[in-house]
């Protein structure tokens, strides 16, 4: 067995290029979003707040590691929560971890999870807004990403239609709570919408839809809890497969986002077993289940699975395809990846290039 | 092995730490109770800062729903993915012998000790009426 040493000198002459596809920026406070907001949806928070299907709706569904879920070196000295302050992002991330280009994800408010869909819509055209004023225009390094009320696909095709082509924005963001499965054909115009406008949709983790966080039902801890974004991730692929998505929309790109990577071999096989003896009851899915998914779906690296052994990384790589994986660190949140140890195998320069950043340059069209 | 006058006594107090640099290394000296310990700033996980990890306890549990809480200030939790190391030996708690952070030798040594001993401190001014934290590297 051998001991992991990094007792190495930080600089290193290795200059890092990387595209990080998953960087949560947050509001120094809440009234951050006021400026790109309605006056009526900024009484309207006032007076009712923000109501998500769950208690205290300005908390997480479960207590996190940490405050926030971040790393407890990321919060400004200017105060703020982690993500709040462009520069220490700057500082403790851009530079040193040579992002070249970051997407920018946010989280807070949960707009498409608000039970009141108005206020979820007037709250993702501000964020977006938000979005490009407060960070893009401030860091040509940065990326939006459209956030959009899923479950009102009218105002979800609107908000895709008015931002598409404008190169500040690189994808649609759904969290994958949602009040159906996704693949549901109530969701399709948003899936259409994406295609006409050559965005992929990013599904991140997260979102508040009422249902248990795993198909077991509430958990007791966070450690337990955390595992179910696997589970949820799960559940999305197959939906996308067997309602017909990937089929009805050859060009619809995925990104499964900090869900995971060991389980996608595994449903894979499941998913083409079960299609061999039980297709006719979903005729539409026209070749076996994992052809969609190497062809449509992406997956973002972070968190890392970390395997005994090199060859065990090797395989689930050559298993999911070398070419789908988008590398993502999460910066601020605590299970943060750094792109120096994120993989530990034994990785030639031009698989780790692939990694940090080929992948996601030609997914994102960056060119 | 050299030593090394990294601090005096009183500029740690108990529960508190002092990140130091010696020979281009950065090491964190930490005062338990009055036990000082160091160990480097790497994570051996991912590489994060750990000296500025939270200082915790150790809760442990001989079965579920009966835990004890000992050794008070006594582990390093790094501020990124939580690892817990232990500040008397550098060990992981879950991976004691295949993750583990670099400990130093620390003396505390009176300033008369350290001048007749020639020792000398770069950025230091030896006085021999106090106590120092004295680095072997």
């Amino acid at each position: 067995m051998s001991t992991v040493e990094l007792d190495r000198p930080r600089g290193s002459n290795y200059k890092l290029k990387v595209i990080d596809c998953d960087i949560h920026p947050a509001m120094t406070s809440w009234t951050e979003v006021h400026p790109y907001l309605e006056a009526r949806w900024i009484e309207h928070l006032t007076v009712y707040g923000s109501h998500l299907r769950h208690a205290f709706s300005e908390a997480l569904t479960h207590p996190r590691m940490s405050p926030d879920a971040a790393r407890i070196d990321a919060y400004p000295e200017e105060g703020g929560p982690p993500g709040s302050s462009l520069e220490l992002m700057k500082k403790q991330h851009l530079d040193p971890n040579g992002i070249e280009v970051g997407m920018l994800i946010p989280l807070r408010w949960n707009p498409g999870s608000q039970r009141n869909l108005d206020l979820g819509v007037a709250l993702t055209r501000a964020m977006n807004t938000w979005q490009v004023e407060r960070w893009v225009k401030q860091e040509p390094r940065l990326r939006a990403s459209v956030l959009v009320a899923q479950e009102d696909t009218v105002a979800s095709v609107a908000e895709i239609d008015a931002r598409g082509g404008d190169p500040n924005f690189t994808q649609v963001l759904i969290l994958p709570k949602t009040d159906e499965p996704l693949g549901r054909r109530r969701y399709w115009p948003i899936y259409e919408a994406a295609v006409r406008n050559k965005l992929p949709i990013t599904i991140h983790v997260g979102g508040t839809n009422g249902h248990p966080s795993t198909g077991g039902g509430w958990t007791s801890y966070y450690m337990e809890e955390h595992h179910s974004v696997a589970q949820t991730m799960q559940a999305v692929v197959a939906s996308l497969v067997f309602e017909g998505v990937l089929e009805r929309f050859p060009e619809l790109r995925v990104v499964i986002m900090e869900g995971g990577l060991g389980w996608v071999p595994s449903l894979n096989a499941r998913m083409d077993k079960h299609w061999s003896r039980l297709r006719s009851e979903v005729p539409h899915v026209k070749k076996p289940p994992s052809e969609y998914v190497r062809e449509q779906v992406w997956f973002s690296t972070q968190p890392m699975e970390e395997p005994a052994t090199s060859a065990e990384l090797i395989d689930l790589f050559d298993r999911i395809g070398w070419d789908r994986l988008l590398f993502s660190t999460d910066y601020p949140h605590w299970d943060f990846d750094d792109p120096r140890y994120a993989f530990r195998a034994n990785l030639t320069q031009t698989q780790r290039e692939q990694l940090l950043y080929e992948n996601a340059r030609k997914f994102y069209r960056l060119d | 092995m050299a030593q090394h006058v990294v601090a005096t006594v009183d500029q740690i107090p108990p529960g508190q730490r002092l990140l130091v640099q010696v020979n281009g290394r950065e090491i964190g000296i930490f005062n338990v109770e009055g036990e000082y310990f160091a160990v480097g700033n790497r994570c051996p996980h991912e590489g994060a800062s750990l000296c500025n990890g939270r200082i915790v306890g150790l809760v442990e549990a001989t079965g579920p729903g009966d835990y004890q809480f000992s050794r008070r200030g006594e582990l390093l939790r790094c501020p990124w993915h939580g690892w817990e190391f232990d500040l008397r030996t550098g060990r992981s708690w879950c991976e004691p012998d295949r993750t583990k952070v670099r400990s130093y030798e620390l003396k505390v040594k009176s300033g008369g000790a350290l001048i007749e001993g020639e020792l000398r401190a770069e950025t230091f001014q030896v006085t021999i009426d106090k106590q120092y934290v004295v680095l072997e590297v």
